[in-house]
């Protein structure tokens, strides 16, 4: 297959991410569309770096893993935060952070 | 071969992606997000990435998706909220994910590069993508971004702690546990003060402070000071 068909793939993934991440109002599951839009990213990154025959890739692809464990374990936090303090949890409410 | 599985996994990975954007229940649009990781987990195996395939299953699969669906049964999943907002904001939000597919498959797809039409090399190294390779690069040339990417996990999950925690004590309608064992011991107890011999829940035990010696009175009159203590009593 070529690499253009994995790119393709890619970018379907990474519109359907970003439309989910406008479009949905839980914040857990704005958290889940955003996701989506990294592992499109991470699939763009692998297969460049198969049509460049390049290992180099792969370690980009675990550093875009690392962060968004990141990104989940402080999202998630957050999320549970805001579930405990009984605020309105939808994405349009959320107006501030302060504890 | 090689392409019905690329089709079949990338389909796969399209459907799910499109799942978890469009099922109402919360739940199931997590398990739609297992399903489409698992399919490019298989797109990467295809790219002879079998490390970063591995680590997708294990990583994502295995840990990310466990921490969702926790999370998700603990606040309560339900339906999403129906706010403000209405079809005209969605349909606006829809569209921008239209023109977004639209450019960048331009962007992707008519840039003209050569490389793109081909699959890559055939005459892979049999260490392509493999955890030698890949330690190697790690702890040579990507050290730095090593260490800075593990000192990120280190603050994430100090955050997340320091987040998630319980700060404002007993909440509203909640109950305080207490034993009934707490209600019998003599005030203080457990304390710092107990710990340096000021109080002894024992009756007739010894109370006050551990005095030097007789044969210690050479030394300076360390012990003198007055004053308040860090718990307010007088010595």
């Amino acid at each position: 297959m070529s690499t253009g068909w994995y790119l393709a793939v890619s970018a379907i993934v990474f519109a359907i991410g970003a439309a989910g991440v406008a479009t949905r109002r839980n914040p857990l599951l704005v958290l889940v569309c955003l996701e989506l839009m990294l592992n499109a990213g991470n699939l763009a990154i692998v297969a460049f770096a198969r049509m460049h025959g390049a290992t180099e890739g792969h370690v980009f692809a675990l550093v875009v893993m690392v962060v968004a464990a990141a990104e989940v374990a402080v999202g998630l936090g957050v999320v549970v935060a805001l579930y405990r303090n009984r605020v309105p949890v939808d994405v349009d409410e959320l107006r501030e952070l302060h504890g | 071969m090689d392409e019905i599985l690329f089709f079949v996994a990338g389909i796969a990975a399209i459907l799910a992606a499109a799942g978890t954007v469009f099922l109402r229940n919360p739940f199931y649009a997590v398990l739609s997000l297992v399903v489409h990781l698992l399919a490019l987990s298989l797109l990467f195996l295809l790219l002879y990435a079998q490390f970063v395939a591995v680590v997708q299953v294990m990583v994502y699969v295995g840990a990310v998706m466990v921490l969702y669906v926790f999370v998700n049964a603990y606040v309560g999943g339900g339906t999403e909220p129906q706010g403000g907002g209405g079809p005209t904001l969605k349909m606006f939000s829809y569209a921008i994910a239209v023109t977004l597919i639209v450019t960048i498959g331009i962007a992707v797809l008519g840039t003209g590069l050569q490389a793109i039409d081909g699959s890559g090399p055939d005459d892979l190294p049999a260490s392509f993508g493999s955890p030698g390779s890949i330690g190697k690069l790690l702890l040579t040339t990507f050290l730095l971004p090593f260490e800075a990417a593990s000192f990120l996990l280190l603050v994430a999950a100090i955050g997340a702690v320091v987040l998630a925690r319980r700060r404002r004590g007993v909440l509203p309608g909640e109950e305080r546990m207490v034993a009934a064992l707490d209600l019998l011991a003599p005030t203080g107890t457990g304390s710092m003060r107990e710990g340096v011999g000021a109080i002894n829940p024992t009756p007739g035990g010894f109370t006050g402070r551990i005095t030097p010696s007789t044969g210690a009175s050479s030394l300076p009159a360390s012990d003198d000071r007055t004053g308040d203590d860090s718990e307010g009593g007088s010595r």
